[in-house]
């Protein structure tokens, strides 16, 4: 059996709100918008047809959870291997939203250049992944950059930190990777959003055990689950995840609880999902939630919700449309090589 | 004193570790243990703290070389059998190939790949993997048949800023040796003339190029001149050389030990009738495995694969035509 703290849940209480806490919520809280409108615009461009080809994959509902990892992470220091309905992370990271539209629009000036799309987007150099399409498959390299700069003598309390949900659990990759970083003993922290549906799959068609906060102690690591609607206990979660690994707890596993408020991508209804989840505690939207939490302890006026919301709205269209002016991809000015090594490229041969 | 191709490895990786302080190894077994073919022997207590057991996750030790790459080190995994990379294969193909195109940043990791069928290894500890990860783009692949390529290739493959496939032959770990380990001659990307002739072109590589050179030595009996191609890296495959032996003999052999279809022999052909179709006196010819799993029992194995006698009878067949 393992330890009962293992499996225990984690919440905020009134005696956590200290000024740097306040401090860190309202600028989390403003991560979180910046996120939702922004996503809001993406998949308007994409109903709208032609200016967005792909999909367009949302995380409404998962900001808080997101974001209160992100924010914990120092860019230029830690490593982050973000996933899908990560935006609201990334912006906290510290991702310049000018990134995320510029990857969806496919522009060259983009750190994809038009190469790949959506979120499969990062500056592996400045500490942030890009995530490729498999589940599970990041884990591992966000564990070998930690890896190395131990072996360098450079790793000192810098963490990595890498995002999934409750499907992507499923994959051998993700045993692997997190088997792995756990004999290693790394500085990771792995975020788990159980929003309850893989694409359109039920839990209970995902895994056996009772909670998948379950499977830390069998990885012999710290796990803790959290309310991912609540803002503030997502925080108090990730802050001591954080501290914990930069103290050199080894990895670090939270498994937040919440529904995903839009489809697998904007081409899905979710119908799938019954009206009863949908009226559940965990359906509550993390960014209302949030909100009336601020509201409630005077930490936000209905004056400073409004100018807050038109500034991110300015930010927003101000973004799309500079990006929206800029090149596309030209096939015939794109070097088509694969390899860092030109000499190593083979020659034409085409038909 | 003499050298096998399997202590050439072993000394390549030494050099390796020596020269730069970012190269470190992964594997199974790999430190204390030596690594299942000792081709790591003494390295962990040569290089403390650079030469790490893993665990048995082939997707995860290649995954964490990538991570390990982009914060600057240069990786060398070991599988401890090529046949198991296959674990690691979302890894290597979609990872670590797809990492300096979406994003420019290189990709510098070494992965070892024991391969190649020796009697009683099996299905499942006997396979050619090359062919598999040269469909992919953003990936190098080399496959040494000598002693001193053995070496200096893997040398070479840990310095290139590109994921390397190094298919090492585990038939030519013992039987292999050379007095010494003479100096690099050619760079990865350029094939070598092994034997030269004028009757007749074999393309081959790996392990096959030894089968290929007796295969030779028996045609001379009859009085054919043979020239063998040794292909050193299948890509970039170097069809300048290929096409230049085949303006010289007319006729074209492309062998190889992998399973028969698609595959390296395919390509070979595919390069040759496109761009040189006019240097063949002859349709080509392809000799590979058998299209079965690779058996266990000795009298199988060596059926399956091409030897000395069934290329000998190729080529008698290919300068008929």
């Amino acid at each position: 059996m393992y330890p009962v703290a293992l499996a225990s849940s984690i919440n905020c209480v009134e005696t956590d709100l200290t000024a740097d806490f306040r401090d860190q919520f309202l600028l989390t809280y403003q991560h979180m918008l910046l996120s939702r409108v922004l996503e809001e615009k993406l998949g308007s461009l994409y109903r709208a047809g032609g200016r967005i080809v792909g999909g367009v994959y949302l995380g409404k509902g998962q900001e808080a959870f997101s974001a209160a990892l992100g924010v914990q992470l120092q860019k230029g220091k830690d490593i982050y291997g973000p996933l899908i309905r990560d935006q609201a992370g990334r912006i906290a990271f510290g991702e310049p939203i000018i990134d995320t539209v510029r990857t969806y629009l496919g522009a060259v000036t983009g750190p994809m250049r038009g190469r790949d799309g959506n979120i499969h987007r990062g500056r592996p150099k400045e500490g942030h992944m890009a995530m490729i399409s498999h589940l599970g498959s990041l884990l591992s390299v966000v564990a070998g950059g930690l890896f190395a700069r131990r072996l360098a003598g450079t790793l000192a309390d810098s963490i990595g930190a890498t995002s999934i949900g409750d499907g992507g659990t499923s994959t051998g990759s993700f045993h692997e990777g997190l088997n792995m970083a756990a004999v290693e003993k790394l500085p990771i922290i792995v975020s788990i959003a159980n929003n309850q549906y893989a694409y359109s799959t039920p839990n209970t068609r995902q895994y056996a055990c009772e909670n998948l906060v379950d499977r830390a102690a069998g990885y012999g690591i710290e796990g803790i689950t959290v309310d991912a609607t609540d803002l503030a206990s997502c925080l108090k979660a990730f802050r001591t995840a954080v501290a914990n690994a930069r103290a050199g707890g080894g990895p670090q596993m939270i498994v937040g609880t919440l529904l995903r408020l839009a489809g697998h991508g904007e081409h899905d209804d979710a119908s799938y999902i019954p009206d009863k989840a949908r009226q559940g505690p965990s359906a509550r939207d993390c960014l209302q939630v949030a909100e009336d939490f601020a509201r409630d302890r005077g930490w936000l006026s209905s004056a400073g919700l409004r100018e807050l919301n038109e500034e991110v709205r300015r930010n927003v269209d101000q973004t799309v449309s500079k990006v929206s002016k800029e090149p596309a991809p030209d096939p015939f000015k794109e070097n088509w090589q694969a390899l860092s090594c030109a000499e190593l490229v083979e020659g034409q041969h085409e038909a | 004193m003499s050298i096998t191709y399997l202590e050439a490895i072993r000394e390549a990786q030494y050099e390796a570790l020596r020269n730069d302080p970012s190269v470190f190894l992964y594997g199974q077994d790999i430190a204390t243990f030596g690594g299942a073919f000792k081709a790591t022997k003494n390295l962990s207590k040569e290089f403390p703290n650079r030469v790490f057991d893993a665990p048995i996750s082939e997707d995860a030790m290649v995954g964490m070389a990538v991570g390990a790459a982009i914060e600057g080190a240069r990786p060398i995994i070991e599988m401890q059998f090529a046949d198991f990379s296959s674990i690691g294969f979302n890894q290597i193909v979609n990872q670590a190939a797809t990492l300096y195109w979406r994003t420019n940043v290189p990709c510098p990791i070494t992965i070892r790949l024991p391969s190649g069928g020796t009697a009683g290894s099996g299905p499942f500890h006997s396979q050619s993997m090359e062919a598999i990860y040269a469909h992919y783009p953003g990936l190098v692949i080399v496959t040494p048949a000598t002693v001193e390529d053995a070496y200096w290739m893997l040398l070479d493959s840990v310095t290139l800023d590109d994921p390397v496939i190094f298919c090492e032959h585990k038939f030519l770990y013992y039987h292999l040796k050379a007095d010494q380990i003479g100096d690099r001659e050619l760079p990865i990307g350029k094939a070598r003339i092994a034997r030269p002739g004028r009757h007749a072109t074999i393309v081959t590589y790996s392990a096959m190029v030894h089968e290929a050179l007796r295969a030779a030595e028996e045609l001379q009996l009859d009085g054919y001149q043979i020239e063998v191609v040794d292909l050193r890296s299948v890509k970039p495959m170097d069809t300048d050389t290929i096409l230049a032996s085949v303006a010289r003999t007319g006729r074209l052999l492309a062998l190889g030990e992998a399973f028969p279809w698609g595959g390296v022999t395919a390509e070979i052909i595919a390069r040759v009738t496109t761009d040189g179709f006019h240097l063949l006196d002859a349709p080509p010819m392809r000799l590979n495995s058998k299209d079965t799993p690779i058996p266990y029992h000795p009298n199988l194995w060596k059926a399956h694969r091409p030897t000395t006698s069934t290329i000998a009878a190729a080529l008698r067949r290919l300068l008929r035509n």
